[in-house]
């Protein structure tokens, strides 16, 4: 039995002077518990905790390219696409990750398992194309790799 | 050997082990400053010239000295860590964390003495999950081992959004709001983070210090480009280049050396085209000007900046009106939509690079272009428009030939064999599921 999401935001919320310093760890760990996106009542879940409202807790979670406001696949697939890892082809990656999974940037596979996004820099331009996937950063992708990647999370 | 400051000893060991950290004489610095005062640490950083590693390279002594006393401001003082690397092109803060953690630790709490602060936060981007691992590790290795004497350490994690490395959407993220930019002034030194005296300083610039105070000011201040650009940087070297990557590396290397000798020159046969100094925000420089020194007063002369000494290199495969329109659809995508020359502007831009790659505009609107950049520049509560504009106003007068040709054929004279051909930005992607469209 997880401990209540309001004890375990209240307790990172004592480290900082002012509760509501909380929110972005707090919204994080209910996009966790919701299935890695933040539904309406993850918002008031988060809101109650730190005395905030939900209105106030989705205007910063809309601020953040982390916070999902829709449903998301149980594995995030996100290739970077800014400039290093263009000029490199991060675009051929993009499309072979949108041919093995069928489905368009910004798009959830029909059996929920997988969504692919396109992001900007996430910090890997010396090793491109950089593909981050659920957080975890795969380093000097090519579009030949993919199809083994994809695989290898469909547990091939 | 004193060429290698800031990841100095890190090739030979595993410096994440706080006993191999201290091995090399890791924390030997925090623990001889404790017993001086502040004053003598700043006056080193002065005579060292340290300046900010994040982009700024304003003097990191000077801005410690900024931190009214206690006596003046009777409020807790915080020490703010920026760990949100976000520029495209820079990934030198994460190399870092992931390898010196301790190193950054204890620059920390070297600088949380200098201003007579109890509490320091290192905000780290939320996509640098294994970073923040390494150094959440680190931190309970160092609180254990009785290092923080005190001070409280707490690790933030963002959540994507690059305009909270600058000092101010920081802040505001910080303290749990949107990340916009805040009216200056106050400036954060006398009202920063809860409205308190707060010292914000870019992780490479807070993992020297401890080195800086080992070697002396003075003798820092003999490495690299001295006056002003003393001590290294680490380049980092990405684009069209064989061998991308961080490189630790004095001030005043060229950025031919970087690219020939160190990165093994560019890949595939092809012609070097360009190349942008600093990181995406940087004004471009073309090939010709290759043998400028990496160090501030030179690229100055040439109208561009070190900013953050990432190294983006560009081959002749690259359409620059592409190059141009991805690096404003960036901005756009970042801006936090406070000031409006930022926020429309950035659009404008967008609108009208498209309109130029489509081969859809006349030749006035490459000026119009120029004019939406110059009435974004400087018109604004941060430099994030800025950013946009600077690049692309240089591209469009360094490239002006290429731009006209758009212009003059009707299309992309690289006929869909650009390197950049299609390529997707994120902005397309939150127009087909707006965040707003939240299920009942």
């Amino acid at each position: 039995m997880a401990r209540p999401l309001a004890d375990e935001v209240r307790a990172i919320a004592e480290q900082y002077p002012e509760s509501t310093s909380a929110v972005l760890p707090a919204l994080r760990i209910a996009q966790e518990r919701h299935g890695g996106w933040l539904p309406p009542e993850a918002l008031e879940e988060v809101g109650e905790a730190l005395d905030l409202t939900p209105a106030y807790c989705k205007g910063v979670a809309s601020f953040y390219d982390m916070f999902h406001l829709a449903p998301v696949g149980r594995r995030l697939v996100e290739v970077c696409t800014n400039i290093c890892c263009g000029l490199r082809g991060a675009q051929d990656v993009l499309q072979a990750f949108e041919r093995e999974l069928g489905v368009q940037p910004g798009e959830t596979t029909p059996d929920g398992a997988f969504t692919l996004r396109a992001v900007e820099c996430i910090g890997g331009c010396g090793w491109p194309t950089v593909v981050a996937i659920d957080d975890r950063h795969r380093l000097n992708v090519s579009a030949g790799d993919v199809p083994g990647i994809v695989q290898e999370l469909r547990g091939g | 050997m004193a060429d290698v400051i800031v990841l100095a000893n890190a090739d030979e060991r595993d410096l994440r082990q706080l006993a191999e950290y201290r091995a090399v004489g890791g924390y030997t610095q925090l623990e001889r400053v404790r017993g001086l005062e502040p004053a003598a640490i700043i006056d080193e950083l002065n005579t060292a010239n340290l300046r900010g590693r994040g982009g700024a390279f304003f003097p990191s002594g000077r801005k410690m000295q900024f931190i009214p006393p206690k006596e003046q401001i009777p409020k807790p003082h915080y020490v703010c860590v920026n760990a949100d690397e976000s520029e495209p092109g820079t990934f030198k803060d994460r190399e870092i964390m992931n390898r010196v953690p301790h190193r950054l630790i204890e620059g920390s709490l070297i600088a949380a003495h200098a201003i007579d602060s109890q509490h320091v936060f290192i905000y780290i981007r939320g996509e640098y999950l294994d970073a923040f691992e390494t150094l959440r590790t680190a931190l309970d290795d160092a609180r254990g081992a009785g290092l923080f004497n005190g001070v409280t350490v707490v690790l933030h994690r963002g959540a994507g959004a690059y305009i909270c490395g600058e000092e101010s959407g920081l802040l505001e993220s910080l303290e749990g709001k949107r990340g916009q930019a805040r009216s200056r002034p106050p400036f954060p030194a006398a009202s920063g983070l809860y409205a308190s005296p707060t010292l914000i300083n870019n992780v490479e610039t807070i993992a020297t210090i401890p080195k800086i105070l080992e070697l002396g000011g003075a003798e820092y201040a003999k490495i690299g480009a001295p006056p002003d650009s003393t001590g290294t940087r680490l380049f980092c070297l990405s684009g069209n280049v064989v061998k991308g990557g961080n490189y630790e590396l004095p001030m005043g290397i060229t950025i031919r050396e970087v690219i020939y000798d160190l990165g093994g020159g560019i890949p595939d046969g092809r012609a070097l085209k360009a190349v942008i100094p600093g990181g995406s925000s940087m004004p471009i420089l073309t090939a010709d000007q290759i043998d400028v020194p990496l160090e501030h007063d030179a690229l100055r002369a040439l109208d561009t900046f070190l900013g953050a000494a990432a190294v983006i290199v560009v081959d002749d495969r690259a359409c620059m009106v592409q190059l141009g329109l991805r690096v404003a659809q960036f901005y756009m995508h970042e801006s936090c939509g406070k000031c409006t020359p930022c926020r429309e502007g950035t659009r404008w831009m967008v609108q009208l690079l498209e309109a130029i790659e489509a081969g859809d505009a006349t030749h006035s609107q490459l000026d119009l272009l120029l004019d939406v950049c110059d009435r974004i520049l400087g018109k604004c509560l941060c430099p994030l428009g800025d950013a946009a504009a600077m690049p692309v106003a240089s591209y469009v007068v360094k490239f002006r030939d290429e731009f006209r040709a758009h212009v003059d054929q009707g299309g992309c004279p690289f006929g869909g064999e650009s390197s950049l051909e299609d390529l997707f930005a994120p902005v397309d992607q939150h127009t087909h599921h707006p965040v707003a469209e939240v299920p009942a």
